[in-house]
C-alpha cells in the first residue's frame, strides 16, 4: 500500500469540506443536538428519580459513545459517497490506485471526521452537563476503539452495498445505526432482551462496550476479557467488510459497472 | 513476439468481451508503438469506449490481454496504469473541486514527483492559470475538457488514451489541443485517439482502426486508406463501414 493514494482520498475530503459549509454543519450539529437533547432529559431524569443511578453518566455517556461509532460510520460511507454523487469512479479507477489504498482513505477521512464530532460531544458534555469521563477511567480509549473499529466495518459494507445495488440504495447507509441499536444494549442490559435477540447482541462488539461501561457506573467488576471479545469481533468484522467491498470492486470491474456507474445503469 | 511486446507502448492481444450473448469486442489486437497516434474508429457501439475501458483496467476482458510497456494489465494493474493516463468527454473530474484541487488529487492518485511544480507548468501549458481556483463544475465545457487533458498529462504519461478530446471545443481551440497533442506524441508518448472528426483524425493520426460490431475491419494510413477503398475522404469511409460494414469485410 502507497500512502499518496491514501493521502490523496483524505486530502480530497479535506478540500470539500473547506469549500462547504453544508458538509461541515453535520459533523457537529447532529452530534450538538442529540446531546442538548439527553442532557436536559438526564438531568430532569436525575432529578425525579430516587435511583442511586446517574442517569448523566449512563445515560447521556451512552448517547456520546453511540454518536462517536454512528459518526465514524458514516465517516466512512460520506467519503464514498462522495465519488458516487461526482460520478468519479471511471476517473478514480483509471489510476493506479489500488482498492486497499482506496478503503484506507475512507478510513482516514473517517477518523479525521469523526474526531471532530467527538471533541464537540465531549465539549458539551462536561461543560454544560457535567458527564465527567473520569468516572469511566482509561478503559474509555479500549471503548471508542472498539467502536471506531466496529463503526468502519459498518461503513465499509455500506459503502460496499451502495457499489453494489447503485446509487438509489444511499438510503441504506443512514438508518444502519438505528437498526442495530436495540441489539446492541445502548441504553439497558442486554439481559433485559428476549434470548433471540441477547444472541444477536453478543455477535455485536458495541453491547460488549456498554455492557462494560454500565458495570464500571454500576461499581461492579468489569471484565476486559468480554471487551477482548468485542475488539476481535470488530477487527473480524472489518476483515470481512474490506473483502466484501474488495468482491463487488472486482464484480463490478467484470461488469463494466465501475465505467458506467450511476443511478441509471444499475438496477 | 515477446520484443514487439516489449518494444510496443501498448499491445493489444485477441481481446474479448462478451454481456451473455452480445459480443462487443470480439477478437480485437494492435500494437501502439511510442511517439505513434494512433485513431481508433467506428460508428456508435462499435466498441471503442469498450475496448479503451479494458485498456485503462476498469473493465475486465472475457478473455485476451492487455500489455502497456510489456506490463500486463491484468496482472499487474497498478504498475502499468501508471505509465497511463487519459482523458474522455463523458468523464469530467469532479465538479465540486477546484482545477487545482483536482490536479493536486490526481497526481497524488498518479503519484507524480514535484507535484506543485507540475500543476504550475499544466496551468500554464493549458491556459488554465485564472482557472486555478475556480470549480471544475462552473467551467464551460472546453475549459472543462482543457482541465481533463492537464490532468491527463500530470504523470507524463507513455501511453495517453483520448475518448474524443476536441469533442466540445472551438475550432482555435481545438487545434491548439490537437497541436499541443502532436507535440506529446513526438517526444515519445503513444497516443490512441478516439474521434467522430475524419478531418482531424486525416490531420493528426499516423494510422487509423476501424472497429465496426466488436471486430476491426480496416486498418491502414488515414491519407491513403479512402483510395484503397475507392473513397474520397476518410468520411465516407467511415460512413460506409457504418452503414455496409460485411459488404466491406467481404471486398
Amino acid at each position: 500500500m502507497r500512502g499518496s493514494g491514501v493521502l490523496a482520498i483524505a486530502l480530497r475530503q479535506l478540500y470539500l469540506m473547506r469549500g462547504s459549509p453544508a458538509r461541515v454543519l453535520p459533523l457537529f450539529a447532529w452530534v450538538a443536538i442529540d446531546i442538548v437533547l439527553w442532557g436536559f432529559i438526564t438531568r430532569y431524569l436525575n432529578s425525579v428519580s430516587h435511583a442511586q443511578l446517574d442517569f448523566v453518566s449512563a445515560l447521556l455517556g451512552a448517547v456520546l459513545l453511540w454518536d462517536f461509532f454512528s459518526r465514524v460510520m458514516q465517516g466512512v460511507s460520506t467519503t464514498f459517497l462522495e465519488d458516487v454523487w461526482s460520478r468519479n469512479f471511471l476517473n478514480l479507477f483509471a489510476t493506479p490506485l489500488r482498492v486497499s489504498e482506496y478503503v484506507a482513505g475512507l478510513v482516514v477521512s473517517s477518523i479525521a471526521t469523526s474526531l471532530v464530532g467527538l471533541a464537540v460531544m465531549l465539549v458539551l458534555a462536561s461543560a454544560v452537563f457535567g458527564l465527567s469521563f473520569f468516572s469511566y477511567g482509561l478503559v474509555l480509549i479500549p471503548f471508542l476503539l472498539v467502536l471506531f473499529l466496529f463503526g468502519i466495518a459498518l461503513g465499509i459494507t455500506a459503502s460496499a452495498v451502495v457499489l453494489r445495488l447503485g446509487p438509489a440504495s444511499e438510503w441504506f447507509v443512514w438508518p444502519v445505526p438505528a437498526l442495530i441499536s436495540p441489539f446492541a444494549g445502548v441504553f439497558y442490559p442486554v439481559a433485559t432482551l428476549p434470548p433471540w435477540m441477547q444472541a444477536i447482541a453478543y455477535l455485536l462488539p458495541p453491547s460488549y462496550v456498554f455492557e462494560g461501561m454500565r458495570a464500571i457506573l454500576a461499581g461492579r467488576p468489569f471484565s476486559s476479557a468480554s471487551l477482548l471479545i468485542g475488539a476481535a469481533l470488530a477487527l473480524l468484522y472489518i476483515l470481512l467488510a474490506y473483502a466484501f467491498f474488495a468482491s463487488v470492486h472486482r464484480r463490478a470491474v467484470r461488469t463494466g459497472l465501475i465505467a458506467r456507474y450511476s443511478a441509471e445503469t444499475v438496477s | 513476439m515477446e520484443s514487439d511486446r516489449a518494444g510496443a507502448a501498448l499491445a493489444v492481444d485477441r481481446l474479448c468481451k462478451t454481456y451473455g450473448a452480445t459480443v462487443a469486442v470480439d477478437d480485437v489486437s494492435f500494437r501502439v508503438a511510442p511517439s505513434e497516434i494512433v485513431g481508433l474508429l467506428g460508428p456508435n457501439g462499435a466498441g471503442k469506449t469498450t475496448t479503451i475501458n479494458m485498456i485503462l483496467g476498469v473493465l475486465e476482458p472475457t478473455s485476451g490481454a492487455v500489455r502497456i510497456e510489456g506490463i500486463d494489465v491484468a496482472r499487474r494493474r497498478s504498475q502499468a496504469l501508471a505509465r497511463t493516463n487519459f482523458a474522455a468527454v463523458h468523464a469530467p473530474l469532479p465538479g465540486n473541486l477546484t482545477v487545482q484541487q483536482n490536479l493536486r488529487f490526481f497526481g497524488l492518485l498518479y503519484r507524480v514527483k514535484q507535484l506543485s511544480q507540475r500543476i504550475e507548468d499544466l496551468l500554464a501549458e493549458f491556459d488554465l492559470v485564472r482557472f486555478r481556483d475556480v470549480k471544475c463544475g462552473v467551467l464551460s465545457s472546453g475549459e472543462q475538457t482543457r482541465v481533463g487533458l492537464a490532468k491527463a498529462m500530470l504523470n507524463r504519461p507513455h501511453l495517453l488514451l483520448l475518448d474524443e478530446p476536441t469533442a466540445s471545443l472551438d475550432p482555435a481551440v481545438a487545434r491548439d489541443t490537437r497541436a499541443v497533442i502532436q507535440g506529446i506524441a513526438r517526444a515519445g508518448t503513444a497516443v490512441l485517439w478516439t474521434s467522430h472528426n475524419m478531418v482531424e483524425v486525416t490531420e493528426v493520426c499516423d494510422r487509423v482502426l476501424f472497429l465496426s460490431h466488436g471486430r476491426i475491419l480496416l486498418e491502414g494510413d488515414p491519407k491513403k486508406l479512402p483510395a484503397e477503398y475507392g473513397k474520397q475522404t476518410l468520411e465516407e469511409l467511415f460512413i460506409t463501414v457504418a452503414r455496409e460494414p460485411l459488404a466491406l469485410e467481404l471486398a
